[in-house]
């Protein structure tokens, strides 16, 4: 096996020097009856080339070399070449979490940079070192506003993405913390009002996400006041980080829950992503996750640790603020070259661009089909709601190579045939203007409602 | 200095580099953005008050300056690609660079989560032929790949253990767990809204059947145990501990962090366990990165089935995959979409290049090497269990301490001789502990290394012991000023005057 660096001479010398027969001795601490006297059945050993060939298949049935309109949580960006280039040196790549830190300042000050760049961003105090996902994030940061209150329920926005809540949900169950759903309103941005009658002397937070998940640009600000006058906290999920090169960030929230995927983190069927959590300094107790501090080493020189770790796990254990431990440490430091990469000017530059796409889109999607929630700001999705049922579209755009905006009928079934399109500096002109035609096509002509059960087969 | 310390490194110049903020200046750009093909947009009449107009200290660099950063940085660095890195519990072996590369292939890579099924085959066959792969390890029956790490899955493992209580119709209150555990397992128990109770091992450092029997009772919903425990020793009545938890309705759980000491020579489908979390990167080899990304999937018995998280993966009728939502006693969801999916592609493919024979071997020859470092350190440091290892050993610093040396202090020296340290300070239940788990990963030479290594910081300890007290002495930095991290949490950069810096600024 070309992994394992012994001849089966060397394996003959060190079996012999602790005086054992075979290597057998070595397991007879397991009972006889359970040791497996058969091979596996797993695929046999593959030469490299042959694993290259088996993944190269799977590649070219998944979709490769289609332009995508989807977003929905997970954003097709631009990566720059010279991420993969330094996260694959071996001495990030096969490092472990930096606790020993005087052999690990480079994962060290680089998290501290993370955590740095993020504060910048979402206007917060102190960031963490990265959670799972935005998903889980959003719910650990619900979790730690419970703490923090010492109140028990939360008041979610149907507007935050709904695996997010779906999430939350499963978190939530067995920690006797009620959820109730905050409706959007016409606009698509929450309704206020309702924000305001759903939150008791028990709400712990209102829960959002902005830019939400039609796209809309929440009034974060009205929404703090409403929840703070009430004792209760403001939780923000963002799910699209590159909002934050042009959107103001929620700096009144109490507690952000991001997700940094668009920070140069490939799609990958979705995951590896990176959740963080920043919030101010006054709860940084409260937060879960791993942190990184600056500090002095004995001759007073500048170095980094792990830090406040009486929070976490393995000092606290069940008192623990999460049982999080490895955590996404590698697509922190994929976000936090892109975030060097574009910087002050660039991620603005390309938050305009996101923008630019979006608007010429939408405008010339609401030529031929209905865009709803038009009246709040956006960042790069928006909803379009069409005669045909969206599948049906998405299935004749595909023969263009083209994967068409994200059904809502799963969700959002009131939305009716509405689907949520994502564009980014990806998205090209021609692209648009094909999705377009496509759908300006089956809106023209009265006879689409077809054959259900053929389209629903093709499309899903 | 010891004449055995350049047997495997040597002191060579190391670049000082500042923090990113420091090397900014207005007008240096690394990006290039491609000319926009649609017209201009009115930011400020699209986005009105919400409009960002200040990025803050975000810094403005080239793109040499960011490469020669990083490069910088990772150069202070210690990792598997330099050397041993025998931390016990935590699987420190080589990380396969075909891995990476299937993972980047365009199709993987670029997959969208909800791109049509029709155009998602490639990735849910990778889903499928893992699940299948890692079922078959285990001897399990099905498995869920969604949960993110390994606390993620004895997460979703406990909420399983729940919803199987709570369609018995009665709750139960407690999960016990040893006092060798991981703290991963009581923090996820109290996440799930269990009551913890402390399971004492026995004098061999395995559970005590009589204890367990004695608390086995049927609020107990379920035994977190590892095995081979962090002791790196088999817990050899593990049928009689699930036979004690089964008579009375608990189910056992197995962390399954230990994984390597067993694969394709023992499966915990076949002794009783009836569900379990595997560690993708500690097992099957995909890359730590310095803190994550992991992947914890949970594979369990027949009867928890209708339990799994959603979506669960199905072969439709017409022969192609799918997932399924509609699964009314699912816990739900833990996470979204399907998982850490790039973890699985790397996963896949180190088992695709074992096969059986060679995860056999792999196995072999991580409890062959953990034997030999026992051997070799036996007598120099205090074995404080005597019970046959697996793939790691635990030794004591209590010959050592005699001289006011303690774990740490050897652990720090270790550095010095060009090894990173093994696990200190765990398990709880060995003051002292030195947890050395060296992986197939390590030829023998490496280890005769590692064992010379010990072993002269041993006799360092008897000449000179205020010298490994205040080790490493040959790192960038020397022991770093902990409490006043934690006292005045200094969590992020600011912009500072010039006297506010601290002494030495590289």
């Amino acid at each position: 096996m070309r992994y394992l660096p012994k001849s089966p001479a060397d394996r003959e010398a060190m079996l012999k020097s602790m005086g054992a027969r075979s290597i057998d001795d070595l397991f007879k601490s397991i009972p006889a009856e359970y040791r497996l006297n058969r091979d596996l059945k797993v695929p046999r050993q593959m030469a490299e080339s042959e694993i290259v060939d088996w993944f190269r298949e799977r590649s070219r049935e998944n979709g490769d070399g289609h332009a995508t309109f989807l977003g929905a949580g997970a954003y097709h960006h631009y990566r720059p070449v010279i991420i993969d280039s330094l996260i694959a040196r071996g001495e990030f790549l096969t490092a472990y979490t930096p606790y020993q830190a005087e052999i690990s300042q480079g994962t060290l000050q680089s998290i501290f940079e993370f955590q740095t760049m993020i504060c910048e961003l979402t206007g917060m105090e102190v960031a963490n070192a990265s959670m799972y996902d935005g998903s889980t994030a959003a719910a650990e940061a619900v979790m730690m506003a419970v703490r923090l209150t010492g109140r028990r329920s939360v008041a979610v926005a149907r507007s935050v993405h709904p695996e997010y809540r779906e999430v939350l949900a499963t978190y939530a169950f067995h920690q006797s913390m009620p959820l109730a759903t905050l409706p959007f309103g016409e606009s698509g941005r929450l309704d206020l009002d309702a924000v305001e009658k759903a939150i008791t002397s028990d709400t712990a937070c209102v829960l959002i996400q902005s830019p939400n998940f039609f796209g809309c640009i929440e009034d974060v600000e009205a929404l703090a006041e409403i929840a703070h006058g009430k004792g209760a906290m403001l939780v923000v999920s963002i799910a699209e980080a590159i909002s934050l090169g042009i959107v103001e960030p929620p700096r009144s929230a109490d507690i952000i829950a991001m997700e940094a995927q668009s920070f140069g983190v490939p799609l990958t069927f979705g995951g590896p992503y990176c959740g963080v959590i920043a919030t101010r300094e006054a709860f940084v107790r409260q937060m879960p996750g791993r942190l990184v501090g600056q500090t002095v080493d004995r001759n007073g020189k500048r170095g980094f640790v792990l830090t406040l770790a009486t929070r976490e796990q393995h000092i606290r254990r069940e008192k623990a603020t999460s049982n999080i431990c490895t955590n996404q440490a590698l697509i922190a430091l994929m976000a936090n070259i892109f975030m060097t990469i574009y910087g002050k000017v660039g991620l603005k530059e390309l938050a305009k661009q996101n923008l630019a796409k979006t608007a010429y889109a939408a405008q010339q999607f609401g030529k031929h089909a209905s865009v709803l929630f038009d009246g709040a700001p956006r960042f790069n999705e928006f909803v379009v709601r069409t005669t045909e049922h969206p599948h049906a579209i998405n299935s004749r755009l595909l023969g263009h190579k083209i994967v068409g905006g994200f059904p809502l009928q799963k969700f959002y079934p009131e939305l009716g045939n509405a689907s949520l399109w994502c564009c980014t500096e990806l998205t090209t002109r021609s692209m648009i203007d094909t999705a377009v035609g496509v759908v300006a096509e089956s809106e023209r002509s009265d006879s689409v409602a077809g054959d259900e059960a053929n389209m629903e087969e093709v499309a899903k | 200095m010891s004449k055995h310390m350049t047997r495997k490194a040597t002191r060579n110049v190391s670049q000082n580099e500042g923090l990113i903020f420091e090397k900014s200046s207005p007008g240096k750009a690394a990006w290039k953005l491609p000319p926009l093909d649609v017209p201009e947009v009115d930011t400020a009449k699209l986005l009105g008050k919400s409009e960002r107009k200040n990025l803050g200290e975000m810094p403005e660099v080239s793109e040499i300056e960011i490469i020669r950063h990083f490069t910088r940085l990772s150069t202070w660095n210690y990792a598997i690609d330099l050397g041993m890195y025998p931390l016990g519990s935590c699987t420190m072996k080589y990380n396969p660079r075909v891995n990476e590369v299937v993972s980047r292939l365009d199709g993987i890579a670029n997959g969208h989560p909800y791109q049509p099924e029709k155009i998602s085959q490639g990735a849910l066959r990778i889903i499928k032929t893992l699940s299948e792969c890692l079922t078959e390890i285990t001897g399990m029956d099905a498995i869920t790949l969604q949960p993110a790490a390994g606390a993620h899955g004895e997460l979703t493992g406990l909420l399983m253990v729940r919803a199987h209580h709570d369609s018995k119709g009665k709750q139960r209150k407690k999960v016990l767990i040893p006092d060798s555990a991981h703290g991963t397992n009581p923090a996820t128990a109290a996440m799930v809204g269990y009551a913890i109770e402390n399971l004492k091992s026995n004098s061999s450092g395995i559970v005590d059947t009589g204890v367990l029997e004695a608390q086995m009772t049927e609020e107990v919903a379920a035994l977190m145990l590892t095995n081979p425990n962090t002791l790196g020793v088999f817990e050899q009545e593990i049928h009689k501990i699930a036979d004690i938890l089964h008579a009375k309705g608990g189910l056992l759980y197995m962390d399954g962090a230990n994984m390597n000491a067993l694969v394709g020579k023992v499966r915990p489908g076949d002794f009783g366990v009836d569900l379990m979390h595997l560690n993708l990167h500690k097992t099957f080899s995909t890359p730590h990165g310095g803190g994550g990304p992991g992947s914890g999937p949970v594979a369990i018995k027949k009867f928890l089935e209708p339990f799994l998280p959603k979506p669960v993966l199905i072969s439709k009728s017409d022969g192609t995959l799918g997932f399924e939502y509609d699964r009314p006693q699912s816990i739900g969801r833990v996470r979204s979409f399907y998982g850490n999916f790039g973890m699985f592609v790397r996963a896949l493919a180190y088992i695709l290049a074992n096969g059986p024979d060679g995860l056999r071997q792999t196995t072999e020859d991580a409890v062959l090497n953990a034997n030999y470092i026992r051997k070799g350190l036996e007598g120099t440091f205090e074995l404080p269990y005597k019970s046959p290892s697996m793939h790691e050993v635990v030794f004591s610093d209590k010959l050592q301490a005699k001289k006011g040396v303690r774990t740490m202090d050897i652990a720090k020296r270790l550095i010095d001789y060009g090894f990173h340290p093994y696990t200190t300070a765990f398990p709880l239940i060995v003051p002292g502990a030195m947890m050395i788990e060296p992986t197939e990963s390590e030829s023998k030479e490496e280890m005769d290394l590692f064992i010379e290594a010990m072993q002269s910081i041993a006799k360092e300890v008897e000449e000179d012991a205020e010298m490994v007290r205040s080790a490493p002495h040959s790192t960038r930095v020397s022991r770093l000023d902990e409490t006043a991290a934690a006292r005045n949490p200094v969590l992020r950069w600011k912009p500072q005057t010039e006297s506010a810096k601290p002494k030495s600024e590289i």
